[in-house]
């Protein structure tokens, strides 16, 4: 537990008294804290580059008023900065003279992770150690690797919350982070392979031998697999999903859409949705915060409420949308425990936590065996999502070709596009095999990164694909 | 209050000390302080204001060949002291990599311009509100823009050193007003559109007007209305400016230090080669006054010069810093923190004169996804856009384009219409042959 007054002239019952006296006539609002600290080791070229330390430590003083917020946030835990965001908070607001103050939060006992710093799990000099041998073990593999970056990264924030009447809510959030990414080259052409291991158990569960290796040959397989890959095909065509990280697809193509802000602001293109079919019947997709140790999981969200199971889309029909403490209040729903920031510079917003689609009855080799000509995706990339449109894209790192059934060969370069309205209708088989992503993903919305977990059974689905070859 | 100058040198030479202090051979610190207010208006109403002031402290420690970096924003004399340490104690037991040292002293920025980066003027959250007001206004008085997706404007001010072991103690004011508008537009019988526009400048005086933002941003929302679908097909493309940019955020990811270094660059053999046509020049030009992308030296410390990247179609230099210099056997040009005002040289064509290059083609408008990957050399990403042929034009979405990054290189034709808007800046830009659009 850390003590954000122990070393300065802010005192918490002074703190406490000026929450109160600032946010008693607001509807919502929380002096947020943080304290956080991150290592992060790269080698690079065969060599360590660099460490690097970082501490992030402030706080944001958040006021709202019926739809407005006022935040102010500072590095400097202490009573003049205080005052200071109370003034500002206090005019911006000035104008709204009913209020509806709420400080009821749901909150639970559950511990989805142990109060461990995976910083101190290893010492640096392990670490480094273990990153040499990550190299030699990846170059050792084949003399077409030309480069190889390792990196480990550990991280321990600790946030606290204070509400008026003096409620305060704590929790201490460890994360750890294995990534390797690799360049081979063979005549003129490069090839890349990446791939990560993580999330919020403790340091030895991702980084073993057994995990580093499967995650060293992963990436290993994926560049030398696209060294014979030949150019993609165009056009729309079925499209055989593989099953975990493909979830980003339903990230991007619908959990965006299905955030509350998007849903006030009548801005998603599901707004005016709820309660009608948007999917076949097949379809559940659930947003999941409280899945025991996931990198997306939290004890309770950044505005201090409980993150809990949200099914969005039901047997096809559109249940609800994710929200935090005002959009929920917007919209007359309660908080579903989606309200996250990335640190304290940031007013929370509604953002995704777990995100994955329940599973069908096929399998993935009747998917295949189904496709005329059509592309099966190995390893998706990234993405990303217009919610105005609905139309979003995605990087294929590496697929196969498939003709009457069978894949032919790997093919590169391929992008894979569509709008969510379109392609949740075009999903025409599950597969009965979910699997949730190997704990890598990171989700950016308004300038906010937020670490995300996503999951997905193999799917076939009808989309266009942009590849060079017409 | 915007810490001033003294008070930054003071920090940034007691970290030196207290790093000296503890046995490194060198030190490098960097202390910025950055105080940012902005207002965002939605549908006419005020939805939030932010206030954020962050002091922040970087110090890398070398012990000979060994090097090691800490952040932190916990500014007390304890912590400062106890971050220094940790950062030591950790350079210790770094292997030693021969590339890790200051920039060569000679090149250090020592007596530099004023390049005019700072306006002292600064904008209440009442006139921010007003100039919203405004935006917002002029937006929705365009019958197509059903309402907006937020209206935001910014006022930043900004003051840093950076100092090193080797006398290194220099730093400077910025400061930056921005605005930006994003709309929705609707059309019965279609679905919602949305694009934005926005401005950012050093000067308040020199910031788009308010009406003008509003209008801009409704044109480009309107226009996406309706959207066809497009077929398959091989056709020649126009890059709008806004995205034509992105051709030179493509070289210069290839071209980077590290890229070259590291080997992982398409392009990594082609220094000295012809890259592009022989009339395309490429200039990087840090020292434009008032521009907020300019910097008289680079986060090094080393002074910042004009250089030519593209002459004639040929690469003639890549964007260094002091590390991937010497693993290269060249010296830093002072671009540790990238590129700054980077142009090609426009065309002679004028904009119209683009589109009497054949009988159809494709004008991209906007973008998703990254443009290219600068290892692979391949070229694929989502589009939206106008589809022109002969005398008649319509709204496409939901299309990709694809090809080699070469293929966008070799066969580009700029226009006469550049302007300083980016930190990458290049004119409209045909691409007359080797992309492939992949429809329906």
């Amino acid at each position: 537990m850390n003590d954000f007054f122990k070393k300065t002239d802010l005192t918490r019952s002074v703190a406490e008294k000026i929450i109160d006296e600032t946010l008693l006539n607001k509807d919502d609002g929380e002096l947020y804290l943080q304290n956080s600290i991150n290592e992060n080791i790269i080698l690079d070229d065969g060599k360590i580059k660099n460490t690097n330390f970082t501490k992030t430590y402030g706080m944001g003083f958040r006021g709202v008023s019926e739809d407005v917020t006022a935040y102010c946030h500072t590095n400097s835990i202490d009573k003049s900065s205080l005052v200071d965001a109370s003034k500002n908070i206090k005019s911006t607001l000035r104008s709204f003279k009913s209020y509806k103050h709420n400080n009821s939060i749901r909150r639970t006992n559950e511990k989805l992770y142990s109060d461990h710093n995976p910083i101190g799990a290893k010492s640096l000099k392990e670490k480094i150690n273990l990153l040499n041998t990550v190299d030699k073990y990846l170059r050792s593999k084949s003399n077409l690797i030309k480069q190889v970056t390792a990196s480990i990264s550990t991280e321990k924030k600790n946030i606290e919350i204070i509400k008026t009447g003096g409620l305060t809510l704590s929790d201490s959030q460890p994360l750890t982070s294995f990534k390797i990414s690799l360049i081979m080259k063979k005549g003129a052409k490069n090839t890349q392979g990446s791939y990560a291991t993580g999330g919020r158990l403790t340091f030895d569960s991702y980084v073993n031998e057994n995990n580093w290796k499967h995650v060293c040959d992963e990436a290993f397989r994926q560049a030398e697999m696209n060294l014979d890959a030949r150019k993609a095909p165009a056009g729309e065509m079925d499209v055989v999903l593989n099953n975990g990280w493909s979830g980003v697809l339903l990230h991007e193509a619908l959990g965006h859409t299905l955030e509350g802000d998007f849903l006030y602001k009548k801005t998603s293109v599901f707004h005016d949705q709820i309660g009608n079919k948007i999917g076949n019947e097949n379809i559940t997709v659930v947003d999941e915060g409280n899945i025991s140790g996931r990198r997306g999981s939290l004890n309770m969200d950044d505005e201090g409420e409980k993150t809990q199971r949200n099914v969005l889309i039901e047997n096809g029909k559109l249940i609800k949308f994710m929200h935090d403490r005002l959009s929920a209040k917007l919209t007359k729903n309660i908080p579903t425990g989606n309200g996250r920031r990335e640190n304290y510079m940031f007013a929370p917003m509604p953002r995704m936590t777990n995100t994955f689609m329940m599973n069908g009855k096929s399998t993935r080799e009747e998917m295949i065996k189904s496709v005329k000509k059509g592309i099966y995706v190995d390893a998706l990339g990234g993405g990303s999502v217009d919610i105005v449109s609905g139309q979003f894209n995605f990087t294929v790192n590496n697929a196969w070709l498939i003709e009457n059934g069978r894949l032919i060969m790997p093919i590169e370069g391929a992008t894979l596009i569509g709008s969510g309205p379109e392609v949740i209708k075009k999903i025409e088989m599950i597969g009965n095999d979910l699997k949730l992503d190997n704990g890598f993903g990171t989700c950016g919305k308004s300038g906010q990164l937020v670490p995300v977990g996503l999951g997905i059974p193999s799917c076939k689905v009808l989309m266009t694909v942009g590849g060079t070859k017409t | 209050m915007l810490k001033e100058k003294k008070e930054l040198e003071n920090l940034a030479s007691y970290c030196i000390d207290a790093s000296t202090k503890l046995a490194t051979t060198n030190c490098a610190v960097k202390v910025k302080n950055v105080i940012s207010e902005t207002v965002n208006l939605r549908n006419k109403k005020i939805e939030n204001s932010e206030r954020s002031d962050i002091l922040s402290i970087n110090i890398t420690t070398y012990i000979n060949k060994k090097k090691s970096s800490t952040q932190f924003t916990y500014i007390d004399k304890e912590n400062t002291n106890l971050m220094i340490e940790k950062c030591v104690e950790s350079t210790k037991l770094l292997p030693d990599n021969k590339f890790n040292s200051l920039p060569n002293k000679k090149l250090l920025a020592k007596n530099f311009e004023d390049l005019l980066l700072f306006d002292a003027t600064t904008i209440s959250n009442e006139k921010k509100l007003e100039y919203l007001k405004e935006v917002e206004d002029a937006a929705l008085s365009n019958k197509l823009i059903s309402q907006t997706n937020g209206s935001s404007f910014k006022q930043s001010k900004s003051n840093f050193i950076v100092a090193n072991s080797d006398g290194l103690l220099s730093g400077y004011k910025k400061s930056e007003f921005s605005s930006f508008t994003d709309l929705v537009a609707k059309k019965n019988g279609s679905g919602m559109e949305r694009d934005y526009y926005y401005d950012s400048k050093a000067y308040l005086k020199d910031i788009i007007k308010a009406k003008d933002l509003g209008n801009n941003a409704a044109k480009l929302a309107i226009r996406k209305l309706n959207p066809k679908k497009t077929k398959t097909e091989s056709i020649p493309i126009i890059f709008e400016k806004r995205i034509s940019k992105n051709i030179l955020g493509i070289l210069s990811s290839a071209i980077s230090g590290s890229s070259f270094a590291r080997g992982s660059s398409f392009l990594k053999k082609k220094m000295n080669n012809q890259i592009f046509p022989k009339s395309i020049n490429i200039i990087d030009d840090p020292l434009i006054k008032k521009s907020i992308y300019s910097m008289p030296f680079d986060k090094e410390g080393v002074e910042s010069k004009k250089i030519y990247l593209v002459k004639n179609g040929i690469l003639e230099n890549i964007i260094l810093d002091s590390y991937y210099a010497k693993m290269l056997n060249k010296e830093s040009n002072g671009r540790a923190s990238g590129l700054s005002n980077a142009f090609f040289v426009p065309g002679n064509k004028s904009y119209k004169d683009l589109f009497d290059c054949g009988k159809k083609l494709i004008l991209i408008t906007d973008i998703m996804g990254a443009f290219g990957n600068a290892t692979t050399g391949e070229f694929s990403c989502g589009a939206t856009g106008v589809y022109y042929e002969k005398d008649f034009s319509y709204p496409i979405n939901n299309f990709t384009l694809g090809g080699k990054i070469e293929n966008i290189f070799n066969n580009i034709i700029l226009a006469d219409d550049l302007e300083f808007k980016y930190s990458k800046n290049c004119p409209t830009a045909l691409v007359t042959e080797g992309l492939v659009v992949g429809g329906y």
